[in-house]
């Protein structure tokens, strides 16, 4: 049978610098390198290289590189080379394609068309390194009048909230989609930075509940590993309808994947898929969803705040607007271009809108109705700095949620080969040998290092702008302009071109 | 003491320790030149039994066998409690290396003893293996 495929990357290996350590070959799950006896040196199998760099930062004499293969098909700018290949697959395989990790195609990123004001003159800045400057966030409703006491004394009750450190939290991944120590390192980085990491549909590991603080449960729609102890040992639950990735479909994690522990604890037998439907069988409507969401807050004894997360799509200003007369305290919504272990690739690079437009209007559209109070916004979908945090916040969000940026940061370099289960860096696989080369011990320090230089980051852009406190800053599109965008999108995203005053 | 401890929990098995170890003894600035085409003998080792994989190197004892066994002096500890060898005074008997309960000593090609000394008599300072392991999984602390 002929293989259709060219590969996609070439190893670029250099003779002069390789000492036939064989690092490259130990570490490789896709066996790419061998040591050839015959040619007394190393040889390398292109065909299975998928770009993950696991060899390139290991090699103790940088003897390689992982190059795009210079052998391509013949240009053309309709029936690119991918188109071609796709095609070659589903010629043989007769099924439907799978990607990982977030939306790759060129669609403009509108975080890139947007930039920050900073005071000269007439508003002094202010320097966070003197001055206090304040980035915690609670989320949760926000009450509309004060209650006092016969006394006059006010009445502290307040709706169940969320405190975070800093505007960002972990996004939901669950454990089977990344591994144990992933885990293990997002719930200790979390604790460690005062925010939440989010245990995804996987239910919770029973060596995690120490974490319950910083813990959020999340109920999608196949509900596995959700029971009482479960929820009530989240700081908040996460009803999930719909993740950016793959807006309106469900999920699929293949039986190969559910042994041991996440057998155990996502309450399902070893070796049996764990699918989760489409739409929750019981949520058919905005009042359906209220009546999962008071179930949710009965169990809990209205203790917990209730997070309801949707996928952005067309209409989701219209959508955020009934989440937000459910009950729930929290909407957290995820842009196209959010991570996934699997979806299927066609939906994953064509469902969907920019998150940066889906907040813009939903925020307006809470606001024109006057029940932006009603909830606080998690945004999700590639934020991948602390500029896009900033400038989320300016368009309306109270908080991020951050999944790729978090991966990345223990070592993930984006290869988008989740799906075959084999993640060389140790992250989104099951495999013992694997899981064991993330250790939880560098994949935290590295976590809460990144995200304590966001925050100065943040503090630091903030204080350019003359302000001391996320909440000054939250809705705040005066401190955006945009460049190179068009008038409709301007409307959109409610802010105005650069130049404009 | 400052000691190399080894988590074998976390350790890979992909042998960097070795060569880096084989690197910063060799006294040669550049790894590829210290490298290329040599035949390594590192005072670290990775032992594996097919699952567990573990790096292996002198332990350097509060009461060291080695140098009860030595009959020539050539070992000794150095004012840190790190065990080091001398090796103009080594007469190459083996004694040590038949008294180390690790198998932390050898007797090289040179035939004389050697074995980790902290890479506090080579250029780097510090031991090389601990400061290039990927994973964690060697420590130089104390405890």
């Amino acid at each position: 049978m002929i293989d259709y495929n060219v590969a996609p990357f070439e190893v670029v290996r250099d003779y002069d610098k390789c000492v036939n350590c064989r690092v490259c070959e130990r570490q490789c799950s896709n066996e790419v390198h061998h040591y050839e006896e015959g040619f007394g040196k190393m040889i390398s199998d292109s065909t299975k290289c998928v770009d993950c760099q696991r060899c390139v930062c290991l090699c103790p004499t940088k003897a390689l590189k992982i190059l795009p293969n210079q052998n391509a098909f013949r240009p053309n700018a309709n029936w690119q080379q991918k188109y071609l290949t796709e095609i070659y697959k589903q010629a043989e395989s007769g099924g439907v394609l799978l990607s990982s990790m977030g939306n790759p195609e060129p669609f403009p990123v509108y975080f890139d068309k947007i930039l920050i004001n900073a005071s000269q003159v007439t508003n002094p800045s202010i320097d966070p390194l003197r001055e206090p400057m304040e980035t915690r966030v609670f989320l949760g409703a926000k009450p509309q009048t004060m209650q006092r006491d016969r006394e006059g004394k006010i009445l502290p009750k307040l709706p169940p909230r969320l405190k975070l450190s800093m505007p960002v939290m972990f996004s939901a991944m669950s454990y089977g989609s990344i591994s144990y120590n992933a885990h293990a390192a997002l719930a200790r980085a979390a604790e460690k930075l005062g925010i939440y990491y989010n245990t995804g549909e996987g239910g919770l590991h029973k060596d995690f509940y120490k974490y319950s603080a910083n813990t959020i449960v999340q109920v999608a729609s196949g509900r596995f590993g959700v029971h009482k102890d479960y929820l009530e040992d989240g700081a908040a639950i996460e009803i999930k309808i719909g993740q950016g990735a793959k807006p309106g479909i469900g999920g699929h994690l293949p039986g190969a994947k559910i042994v041991g522990d996440v057998s155990k604890t996502r309450m399902i037998p070893e070796g049996s898929d764990a699918v989760s439907p489409a739409p929750h069988h019981d949520i058919y409507s905005i009042e359906d969803l209220r009546q999962l969401v008071y179930s949710i807050k009965e169990a809990t004894e209205y203790k917990k705040p209730v997070i309801v997360k949707i996928a952005a799509v067309h209409n989701v200003a219209a959508i955020a607007s009934g989440i937000a007369r459910s009950g729930a305290d929290i909407i957290a919504i995820d842009g196209f271009r959010g991570g996934t272990g699997a979806a299927p690739t066609r939906i994953r690079d064509n469902v969907g809108i920019p998150i940066e437009l889906a907040l813009g209007s939903v925020d307006q559209r809470l606001r024109e109705e006057n029940i932006r109070d009603n909830v606080s916004l998690v945004v999700a979908g590639s934020i991948r700095s602390s500029a896009d945090v900033v400038k989320a916040i300016c368009l309306g969000a109270d908080a991020v949620y951050i999944g790729s940026a978090s991966l990345v940061a223990m070592g993930c370099h984006l290869c988008r080969t989740c799906n075959y289960g084999k993640c060389n860096w140790g992250i989104a696989t099951q495999r013992p040998d694997l899981v064991k080369r993330l250790n939880p011990d560098i994949a935290a320090e590295r976590l809460i290092n990144m995200l304590t230089a966001w925050n100065h980051e943040i503090q630091e852009m903030m204080g350019g702008m003359g302000i001391n406190s996320i909440e000054a800053l939250r809705g705040n599109r005066l401190m955006l302009r945009g460049v190179g965008l068009n008038e409709r999108e301007l409307a959109v995203l409610g802010i105005k071109h650069a130049g404009e005053v | 003491m400052k000691k190399i401890y080894v988590k074998e929990e976390w350790c890979l098995g992909c042998h960097l320790c070795e060569f880096e170890c084989a690197y910063a003894n060799s006294g040669i600035g550049n790894i590829v030149l210290a490298l290329k085409d040599k035949e390594i003998d590192p005072n670290v080792k990775v032992l594996s039994d097919g699952k567990i994989t573990f790096a292996v190197s002198c332990r350097h004892c509060d009461e060291p066998l080695c140098i009860s066994a030595c009959i020539s002096g050539a070992l000794s500890k150095d004012e840190t409690g790190a065990v080091m060898v001398d090796k103009s005074k080594c007469v190459g008997c083996g004694s040590c290396v038949m008294v180390c309960p690790y198998g932390a000593v050898r007797i090289t090609k040179e035939g004389t003893a050697n074995k980790c000394q902290l890479c506090m008599n080579n250029t780097f300072g510090e031991p090389l293996c601990v400061k290039k392991c990927p994973n964690g999984a060697i420590v130089f602390e104390e405890k």
